[in-house]
């Protein structure tokens, strides 16, 4: 890891908490793959203690996720969606909860920033990262936020300033930093490289 | 002592120049002719008189325009301002560190009256006047550390200590080189350094952080640091950067001397006694190099140290585009005679 990405989360996998007393999962596209995999690691009452939220993202996990026979299985069509319902469920959450997140880094962010709203240490969510390498970055300039990046320069989808994506990260906002690219000659912009499939 | 404040400008027409006594007033940053990224820590003891680090807190003949070009920004961008909710006992301490050291070292220009948490700020040379209950936020006509910020040189962040960990919880951020406060906010000590080129790898910030969570209160403790900025513009923030960028390209053979400057930032840090929050003071000097070469020893010293600045420190500090111009233009004040160890003139 270069010195550039130290302030970028670290997705170590999901692994099963077996003394938690509720299992808060939340999984956008092939990160419900992960909570496949983590099912495989878990004892058997262990969905029984589950919620679980998924986007599908175009994916067709919905009956393998069913057949763990989670407490609850909400599927909800957007990230925006899904962090709706989070806030709703966190609003009630107990003690011995744990939350877990799976799925692409904008999704991931989007959980982190809930779960630090109530006050849960980024630490103790459970995160896996999965699926495509797209990044949400904030413009420095004017702040928007644009998802779904995948290349390096881009247009600010807010303010129309073509942007680098520098590799800092804030976990506040859940995404990376975007700057302007063509600042100091304006129009000398370089070619544009796929770098977050 | 007879400060004189000047009414000069750091944008539009930059009027900004120093005196004389500025000049020597400046903390120049190199100890020797080369540069290299070290923890450089040292106590914030007092200094030489008419030094920079004569007083805890400098204030010099730039305060009342440096205030003002501080005011415009915040009216523009009133996010250079941020504090989270639970640094608001650090926010008080700062208050009162600014206050007593100011009026302790200026009485002239600023008076701190106390009677129990009844306090009386006078601060003349931008013509404050307040009466406020200490602890009581609804007392000040801003939140305190914006109060008091308005009022001081320097950006100031206060560095909130859990976790073995250092977080940057609340700041002050307008004359910025190139990183950004509501970016950062809410970041650990290594998270916000984490774009800084080379000094991760050779263990700097693993030092500096381990130094920094066993300071004590008393016992401040400073640094400095540099960069370059073409104009005295002291607002080269990154949410500005599509609007200072191009001064980069401005720079020709004739106007360097008064063009470039050398931007110093001398970075205090003290520990706080309510909050056990840590203030990290970012008080940044301008110099144009015209100004610099006045003293010869740094004009020896300074195109030596940029000919063999390392290509990474360059580009992070963003020099790459005229740093051979400023080399060029520099060395006819390198007679290649030997300089005097240490960064004061002879």
């Amino acid at each position: 890891m270069t010195a550039a990405m130290i302030s970028r989360p670290v997705y170590p996998g999901l692994s099963p908490d077996q003394y938690a007393k509720t299992h808060l999962i939340l999984c956008e596209g092939e990160g419900a793959a992960a909570v496949l995999d983590m099912a495989a690691k878990a004892p058997k009452e262990f969905f029984s203690r589950a919620l679980i939220l998924f986007c599908p993202a175009g994916t067709g996990y919905e009956p393998k996720l069913a057949a763990l026979s989670p407490k609850s299985l909400w599927v909800l069509p957007t990230i925006a969606t899904a962090m709706f319902r989070l806030r709703g469920v966190l609003a009630t959450a107990t003690m011995g909860t744990r939350v877990y997140a799976a799925g692409t880094e904008p999704f991931i962010g989007s959980v982190l920033q809930e779960t630090l709203a109530v006050g849960i240490d980024h630490k103790s969510v459970f995160t896996e990262h999965r699926g495509s390498a797209k990044r949400r970055v904030q413009c420095v300039h004017c702040k928007g936020c644009t998802d779904d990046v995948t290349a390096s320069p881009f247009t600010c989808t807010h303010c129309g300033l073509t942007l680098f994506v520098r590799d800092h990260y804030s976990r506040r906002l859940g995404a990376f930093q975007g700057v302007c690219v063509d600042a100091e000659v304006p129009g000398e912009v370089p070619p544009v490289e796929e770098l977050y499939r | 002592m007879g400060l004189m404040f000047k009414d000069e400008t750091y944008r539009g027409d930059f009027t900004f120049y120093n005196s004389p006594e500025a000049i020597r007033h400046f903390p120049f940053p190199f100890h020797e002719d080369k540069y290299m990224y070290a923890v450089n820590i040292e106590p914030h003891t007092p200094g030489p008189k008419g030094s920079a680090y004569e007083f805890p807190i400098d204030i010099d003949e730039h305060y009342v325009s440096d205030m003002r070009d501080r005011a415009l920004v915040l009216q523009e961008d009133p996010l250079r301002c941020q504090s989270l909710p639970h640094m608001i006992t650090a926010e008080w301490d700062l208050v009162e560190l600014l206050m007593t050291s100011m009026s302790d070292a200026y009485p002239e220009h600023f008076t701190l009256k106390r009677n129990g948490d009844a306090w009386h700020w006078i601060n003349r040379p931008m013509g404050i006047e307040n009466e406020f209950t200490f602890g009581d936020t609804s007392t000040l006509p801003y939140p305190p550390m914006e109060y008091i910020t308005r009022q001081c040189q320097g950006d100031f962040c206060l560095l909130d200590q859990r976790d073995g960990d250092l977080w940057m919880d609340s700041g002050m951020v307008t004359s910025q080189a190139d990183w950004s406060l509501d970016f950062d906010i809410g970041m650990s000590f290594k998270e916000w350094h984490a774009p800084v080129p080379l000094a991760h790898e050779i263990g700097v910030f693993d030092r500096a952080l381990k130094f920094l969570l066993a300071m004590q209160i008393g016992r401040p403790v400073r640094r400095l640091n540099w960069t370059m900025t073409i104009n005295p513009r002291l607002d080269t923030s990154p949410e500005n950067y599509h609007k200072w960028g191009t001064d980069r390209t401005t720079v020709t053979p004739e106007n360097v001397g008064d063009k470039v400057h050398l931007r110093v930032e001398l970075q205090a840090l003290w520990r706080l006694p309510r909050s056990n929050a840590i203030v990290f003071s970012i008080r940044g000097y301008l110099i144009k190099m015209r100004e610099l070469v006045t003293i010869p020893k740094w004009g020896r010293r300074m195109p030596r140290v940029l000919k063999t600045l390392p290509p990474e420190l360059a580009a992070y500090k963003g020099l790459t585009r005229y740093q051979d111009m400023t080399i060029d233009w520099l060395a006819k004040y390198d007679d290649g005679a030997p300089t005097s160890p240490g960064c004061f003139p002879d």
